[in-house]
């Protein structure tokens, strides 16, 4: 009986290294470790998609790894410290609390591991370089789009989650100071906060609209506060008002399909993956790195939802 | 050994062979040689698996869920089970926050009030299953939602961080034992979970509270019927499971620098596999603090290595299942043929 159940635990722990040996063999390759927020989810999935695209390409052996969900902290600080102790030629990490994981990024730094941060930047000059979107950008490219769309002139006004966070900020501004550089027909009539919650964003939007009966355009610069101004101009039967919204989901795509919303700009979780697994492979080569890496986004509308490039990146 | 450890009549005198055989057959020591073929496996397939810093990461990540183990071990042994460590965990280092950032208040203060809190969860736990008979695993899943929630309502959903105290941290990443011995940096969260497990294998082998935790879990009813205050004694239990929550929510808050308010969920069922790895009964009445640890050494160890060897996050998952059913299927084999 003893022995028939050494032998069962042996084995299994026999199958582990069998499962183990193929990847621990190919060790010539340089190895990037990349530790996510997430696994399972879609949008890590397409980051992960990502980054196995520029591991073939730069003939780099990475592994992906994410915490079940994104309260796990600890796991991730597990994942990251099992992961050092590889001694990888670099590190992706997308942090879920920077500051839990400072003394982990220290150790990498005094071992001469290049640390690429990405999705969310890390609090710290450690990471060489920090790979996300360029909310900015994205913003401005919104603003052209609307300027397109209301032919240059008219009031416009604005939804944003919040006016402390990082991507509300840049989203905000990104949008305002495009509409001042390049389209001085457009008035911006209000910029107001939501905290990306669906029914505050509602009311909001529908009191910009009371208040500015003739306004031309909205931009919602979050999943809730998108769904805010749909929700309002809905209500309001304000069917001229054109909205452009931010990130993905199921509403926000509906709201497309159906002509309520003209369009909205989308992150590019697989350009996330790939370029940070790129910026690692230069990294390693010693080179110098810009410190944020754009990552691109696109700006999407009934006419290229159903894109590949464009339908990958999409989530429900 | 106690009595409900070792089931097995010792009258019937034994040839030498036999009864190491038998000794052999106990899954503390079973369990025991799947942890050293684990790690000899493992170093034989990564020079990064055995090295110090790496045995350190080891340690350091199955302190808090050996902590939990080890309190959920005293319940599971009263043939209860407790589903709400992991929420009670982030309850309690929620507290520890409130008392430390909030409040301002030293250290001391801080330890005592997520160790005493934990207590007083665990005694409510006690409460609701010996005194109102709610089934134990309804009663604390009911106490894993509340303890979730409060944790979220306290902390206003944001993670409390203890950079007010620095010295917080040292309670789990600092290294008492490094200072003497440089060479064998073992951080202070690894030691701590050593002595809760010497102390918890004390109260359990050597103490009244732990008599009566076995004899629950064997047959509640005689241990009734002999004049015994039952649901007095199972409420201590809960409560001394809850204290040692406690301290495994020190140790997380304190290794994150920081109380995560959301975190917890999922946390019980590692602990819970732990205790059935390290060979006690889910029926109550048997089981060990030193199988627990080795349990939960095992699922560090299998984590650890699995990662270290870069194995698909998916297989990782699929593989710890497995061990886990092969090990409690050994355990009901051995049991089947004593």
């Amino acid at each position: 009986m003893i022995t028939r159940r050494s032998m069962l635990q042996t084995g299994a722990a026999a199958a582990a290294m069998a499962a183990a040996g193929a990847p621990a063999l190919a060790q010539a390759k340089p190895y990037i470790p990349l530790i996510s927020k997430g696994f399972q989810h879609q949008f890590w999935q397409a980051v992960k998609a990502g980054a196995d695209k520029a591991a073939a390409e730069f003939d780099v052996r990475i592994t992906f790894e994410g915490p079940d969900n994104e309260t796990m902290v600890d796991k991730q600080i597990d994942m990251l410290a099992a992961a050092l102790a590889n001694s990888p030629s670099a590190l992706g990490f997308a942090a879920l609390d920077s500051q839990a994981a400072i003394p982990l990024l220290r150790q990498a730094q005094k071992k001469k591991i290049p640390v690429v941060a990405f999705d969310s930047g890390v609090d710290s000059d450690i990471p060489v370089a920090t790979a996300t979107t360029d909310n900015l950008a994205a913003a401005a490219l919104a603003a052209d789009k609307m300027a397109e769309m209301i032919g240059g002139a008219g009031k416009v006004a604005l939804v944003v989650h919040d006016q402390t966070s990082r991507t509300g900020i840049d989203r905000r501004d990104g949008f305002l100071n495009q509409v001042k550089a390049k389209h001085s027909g457009i008035e911006i009539v209000s910029v107001q906060y939501g905290q990306g919650d669906h029914l505050k964003s509602t009311e909001i939007a529908k009191a910009i609209l009371t208040a500015n009966p003739d306004l031309k355009g909205f931009f919602g610069a979050n999943e809730g506060s998108a769904i805010g101004v749909v929700n309002a101009v809905t209500e309001m039967k304000a069917k001229d008002v054109k909205v452009i919204g931010y990130d993905s989901g199921k509403a926000q795509k509906a709201a497309i399909m159906s002509g309520t919303m003209a369009g909205a700009i989308t992150q590019n979780p697989i350009g996330i993956g790939y370029e940070t697994v790129k910026a690692a492979v230069a990294a390693i080569k010693g080179e110098t790195l810009p410190k944020i890496i754009d990552t691109g986004f696109y700006y999407y509308d009934k006419t290229n939802i159903d894109d590949p490039k464009i339908a990958a990146v999409l989530y429900d | 050994m106690s009595t409900q450890e070792m089931p097995i009549p010792e009258a019937k005198a034994k040839p030498v062979w036999l009864q190491l055989i038998s000794l052999a057959a106990h899954q503390r020591v079973l369990a025991f040689a799947s942890l050293v073929v684990l790690v000899i496996g493992f170093s034989l397939a990564s020079p990064n698996f055995l090295q110090m810093s790496n045995v350190i990461n080891i340690l350091q990540a199955t302190s808090v869920n050996g902590v939990l183990a080890i309190a959920v071990t005293f319940v599971i042994i009263t043939g209860g089970i407790d589903l709400s460590v992991g929420t009670m965990m982030t309850f309690t280092a929620v507290i520890a926050g409130v008392i430390l950032t909030y409040a301002g208040m030293p250290l001391l203060l801080g330890v005592v009030g997520a160790i005493g809190v934990g207590a007083l969860c665990g005694l409510c736990s006690g409460v609701f299953v010996a005194k109102l008979k709610i089934p134990p695993f309804i009663a604390t899943l009911g106490m894993m939602l509340i303890l979730k929630g409060l944790s979220l309502v306290i902390s206003g959903t944001r993670p409390i961080y203890f950079n007010d105290t620095p010295s917080f941290s040292e309670i789990s990443l600092g290294s008492v034992i490094g200072e003497v011995f440089p060479s064998a940096p073992f951080p202070n969260g690894v030691l701590i979970l050593f002595a809760v497990a010497l102390a918890a294998s004390y109260i359990l082998r050597r103490t009244v509270l732990g008599r009566y935790t076995f004899a629950l879990g064997s047959n509640e009813e005689a241990v009734r019927l002999s004049g015994v205050n039952t649901d007095a004694w199972k409420m201590a239990i809960y409560a001394l499971a809850g204290a040692i929550v406690g301290i495994g929510g020190l140790l997380i808050a304190s290794r994150l620098n920081s109380a995560q308010p959301a975190l917890g969920l999922g946390y019980e069922l590692e602990a819970i596999a732990a205790v059935v790895i390290g060979g006690t009964s889910l029926s109550g009445g048997r089981g060990t603090i030193v199988g627990t640890l080795i349990g939960a050494l095992i699922m560090g160890v299998l984590t650890n290595g699995l990662r270290v060897l870069s194995v698909a996050q998916e297989w990782q998952t699929v593989v710890t299942g497995a061990i886990i059913i092969l090990a409690v299927y050994a355990d009901m084999m051995r049991r089947k043929k004593s």
